[in-house]
């Protein structure tokens, strides 16, 4: 184990690691509360991930594997910062194998690979309450989840409805917990909600600047508001993976000319690479 | 048969300075009890602690609940108290835009308190709030407009509308022809009478406008300095009040 | 295409040493060294260090180096390192009556106790550009006075205080938090809670932005929120610090540092309860922060309204909204986080409205807003 001169393993004092580990076994034990924590300033900036390299440092140890995306991408400048981060001031092993990783710490997006026990999902969140549109005073939102006043949050969806013939929420597509807590799933896009529901990994939610911790224990049912008579449903695309061919993962869409020309692949770039070897192998 | 509202004793004391002093009475189902008084006499002070807004000082207010018969409003707990703002009351604030929400449609705004008590049949829920604009004469093609758009007369019926998509039971109105043109005053005074008289609706109303009270309320408290002074059936306050303020109060309004 | 910001391990690197190169300017330019910092940019290191919440010029120097002169970036930086400083536990409350002063002015009485001591101040200068600076001379060496400042420098809320016309002090009978038993809160521990008590709005204000505590300080002064403020007293120089480890059971002077105090005195018409009388407000700031410690004062006082029963309508007394937006280290994190990518959601976006066109046979289509 080697880590940073001068710093302790993970960055983080062992002091601030129990306080926020305590957080978040009360998020665990109240899935989808959003637990205040004394969130710590931190060398990278407000917005940029604080939350989820908190809670990634409190429960990280040094025979851990972590991976870390962003927008489903390993190799996206934010993602390359945060491993590297923890790779200098933890000495961890890196992967970018979802399989192989006993820590994902993500911004935006669910890996396509199926998780599984004993893995935990870290996600950075930016603003944690789901009823922040609706009520920006924090002390009138905790009056409205320790009621479970959550009604005004179907207005909205009606408004969707009413204007657009449908529901018109994309990302960031608020959840009902264990059928208690109202949640705000960090902006997901909501092709990967339905990942959130009963998943057998521990799911758990940092939010640095605004301070809240919450949690998705294994096997934990999720469900994303709807309307009986218009039903919650994911995104879907005509075109498939223009790499590995594949038409069941979140597609990204790249622009290659000015004239309109633009091609999809796959915003997972472990599971695109993952496709695109089994078929090379297939086919030698 | 409980009377709807049991009101004993209540008093709210803003430091030193009187808001409401010792106002007793009952409220039957189906009775509109009218508060006149001059601005300034307590009236709005008394309408916030019935409804359950402003915790009073001393006294109680009893409701007879659908499930438990009489209880406390400011003994039960605030989960309780939510559900009976939103579901068995309504309140019509003097100031529309204070009770609707401006920056969603109107049939957003009716269909809001089905979704709090836990409707989620889209068609169901705007089937229900286009009949009721259309009960408040409002036409069902301005569903998906914003209040914003809306004339003042209809951001009131459009409060109204909000208010009564769940049948409830008691419904307190601050001044709500306040603020309207006399022509607008009247239509919306004549729906009121309608719909209170239709949905067998108890009512308190608070207004300074007599003819409002005679129009709209079997019975009427007349208060003045946080107290009741005079207390009766409409007609026989109006037409032969007792008490000298009363007295002024109504010669006030038949000499302009 | 926005490949940029998948580029990697090496592009970063490269964009750091880039970033240090501009840093570091012209070669032939001699390199700033953080005593020239600390002596000749002192106001920056001042502010620098009272919204990084660390009292050292060094470090705060080397910040405002590090920077590249952009203070935001540099509280920032002060902070990060704050954060893995152990602690070691409280201070004693310093004394700002026994101030060792260096500027003290009071614009609510002509003369006091202890005289008012101008002291360092660009107030008065007139605004020229002063082109002899630009050709490095010495400044006239300034004139000592006949006879040192008083060593008695009450502070004037104290001279009011012995008439009962202001309100007595928080530490004389502030809230319970406020006591020797309870010490105050600390929200970089504990996140912060609303309400909040005044000792954790304090000591938010204390880290807020400048500017932002400027902006809202003068939004009372013009209608938004009206205090009727008299800069009862502003004084800056120096106070030892003293503090008491727990195996030694008594307090030890650890060392002096600088602080500028102000104490508004506002009118306050009473209530039923309360005859009328002045009512505070305070700031204090690390070094000579004069503008920020007057902000801070009014904005502490005009947050005072709920408490005092004012009408509360404004954004200056609106707690939640002050408190939750004056940390620049917090928004300028999530104003520059939109730097990020966004395309997993932008796409959601596309492609939600890509299909409302498609099920809108014109696309002009009105719809209300």
């Amino acid at each position: 184990m080697t880590s940073a001169p001068g710093y302790n393993f993970a960055y983080l004092d062992e002091q601030t690691k129990r306080m926020i580990r305590r957080a978040i076994l009360k998020a665990v034990a109240i899935p989808g509360y959003q637990v205040p924590f004394g969130s710590r300033e931190m060398p990278l900036p407000y917005g940029w991930g604080t939350g989820g390299i908190q809670v990634t440092a409190a429960v990280i140890g040094p025979e851990d594997r972590l991976k870390v995306i962003d927008q489903g991408a390993d190799d996206t400048t934010n993602a390359v910062s945060i491993r590297r981060f923890f790779a200098r001031t933890a000495g961890v092993a890196t992967t970018e194998r979802t399989a192989a990783a006993t820590v994902i710490q993500t911004r935006h997006r669910i890996p396509e690979t199926p998780l599984s026990e004993g893995q935990i999902l870290v996600y950075q969140v930016p603003i944690p309450e789901p009823l922040r549109w609706l009520e920006p005073r924090e002390t009138e939102t905790r009056k409205m989840h320790a009621l479970a006043d959550y009604g005004a949050m179907h207005v909205k969806l009606y408004e969707d409805i009413a204007r657009f013939g449908r529901i018109a929420t994309t990302y960031d597509y608020p959840v009902l917990v264990n059928g208690r807590y109202l949640m705000r799933p960090s902006p997901i896009p909501k092709f990967d909600n339905p990942k959130m529901n009963m998943n057998p990994a521990l799911q758990l939610f940092g939010a640095g600047r605004e301070k809240r911790i919450y949690a998705v224990p294994p096997y934990t049912p999720v469900k994303s508001l709807d309307f009986e008579d218009h039903p919650f449903e994911i995104q879907s695309w005509d075109q498939a993976c223009a790499l590995c061919g594949g038409t069941d993962s979140f597609l990204d869409e790249v622009v290659t000319d000015d004239r309109g020309g633009r091609i999809y692949v796959c915003s997972d770039t472990h599971h695109c690479a993952t496709r695109r070897d089994a078929v090379q192998e297939a086919a030698e | 048969m409980n009377p709807l509202l049991t009101v004993s004793g209540l008093t709210r004391m803003y430091g030193n300075r009187v808001g409401c002093r010792d106002v007793s009475f009952e409220l039957w189902p189906g009775g509109v009890m009218g508060i006149v008084g001059e601005s300034g006499s307590g009236k709005s002070t008394l309408l916030s602690c019935l409804s359950a807004r402003l915790e009073p000082t001393a006294g109680r207010v009893l409701y007879d609940t659908r499930e438990d018969g009489p209880v406390d409003i400011y003994a039960m707990g605030e989960p309780r108290r939510r559900m009976l703002m939103r579901t068995d009351w309504g309140i019509v604030h003097q100031n529309p835009r204070d009770g609707l929400r401006m920056g969603v449609s109107a049939g957003a705004n009716v269909g809001e308190r089905l979704m709090a008590v836990g409707a989620r049949h889209y068609g169901e829920i705007r089937a229900q709030a286009d009949d009721w604009l259309r009960k408040v004469e409002i036409d069902g093609e301005r569903i998906d407009d914003l209040p914003l758009t809306f004339s003042g007369g209809m951001l009131q019926r459009l409060q109204i509308a909000r208010n009564l998509v769940t049948h409830p039971r008691l419904v307190f109105m601050d001044e709500p022809t306040g603020g309207l043109d006399v022509s607008v005053q009247a239509r919306l005074l004549d729906l009121l009478r309608r719909l209170v008289t239709d949905l067998g609706l108890a009512a308190i109303i608070v207004t300074h406008d007599l003819a409002v009270a005679r129009l709209l309320a079997h019975r009427l408290m007349v208060m003045r300095r946080g107290e009741v002074v005079e207390t009766g059936l409409t007609d026989q306050v109006l037409d032969d009040p007792h008490h000298p303020y009363t007295q002024l109060l109504v010669s006030s309004v038949l000499q302009p | 295409m926005y490949v940029a910001v998948k580029g990697g391990e090496k592009a970063i690197d490269n964009a750091h040493r880039l970033m240090a190169e501009e840093r570091r300017g012209d070669p032939a330019v001699p390199e700033l060294g953080l005593d020239q910092i600390a002596e000749q940019l002192g106001l920056a290191v001042d502010r620098v260090m009272t919204e990084g919440s660390v009292h050292d010029r060094e470090l705060a120097a080397l910040a405002v180096k590090q920077a590249q002169g952009d203070l935001v970036e540099a509280v920032f930086l002060l902070r990060a390192y704050r954060t893995t400083l152990p602690r070691f536990g409280g201070s004693e409350p310093i004394d700002t009556a026994a101030m060792a002063i260096r500027r003290r002015i009071s614009s609510a009485f002509k003369d006091l106790p202890g005289g008012q001591v101008l002291g360092p101040t660009y107030d008065y200068t007139h605004r020229l550009l002063d082109f002899t600076l630009a050709a490095e001379g010495t400044p006239e060496p300034a004139a000592l006075a006949e006879q040192p400042v008083e060593a008695q420098m009450p502070r004037v809320a104290d001279v009011l205080g012995h008439e009962g016309l202001i309100e007595r002090s928080v530490e004389a009978d502030g809230p319970a938090n406020a006591t020797a038993e309870e010490p105050p809160g600390d929200l970089t521990r504990q996140p912060l809670s609303f309400p909040a008590g005044r000792d954790l709005r304090l000591q938010n204000l204390a880290r807020g932005d400048e500017g932002f505590l400027l902006a809202l300080a003068y939004s009372s002064q013009r209608g938004y929120g009206n205090t009727h403020p008299f800069a009862g007293e502003i004084r800056m120089g120096d106070v030892t610090v003293e503090f008491a480890p727990e195996e030694l059971g008594f307090a030890v002077e650890i060392g002096t540092i600088t602080v500028t105090e102000c104490q508004m005195i506002n009118q306050f018409k009473g209530s039923k309860d309360v005859p009328p009388q002045f009512t505070r407000g305070y700031g204090l700031t690390f070094g000579q922060s004069e503008r920020k410690a007057m902000a801070m004062a009014l904005v502490d006082r005009s947050l005072r309204a709920g408490e005092l029963g004012e009408d509360a309508v404004n954004p200056v007394q609106d707690e939640e909204f002050v408190l939750a937006h004056s940390d620049n280290v917090e928004a300028s994190g999530f104003v520059q986080h939109l730097k990020l990518p966004h395309y997993v959601d932008f796409q959601s976006e596309l492609e939600l409205i890509r299909r409302l066109r498609a099920a809108t046979p014109t696309a002009d289509r009105e719809t209300a807003e």
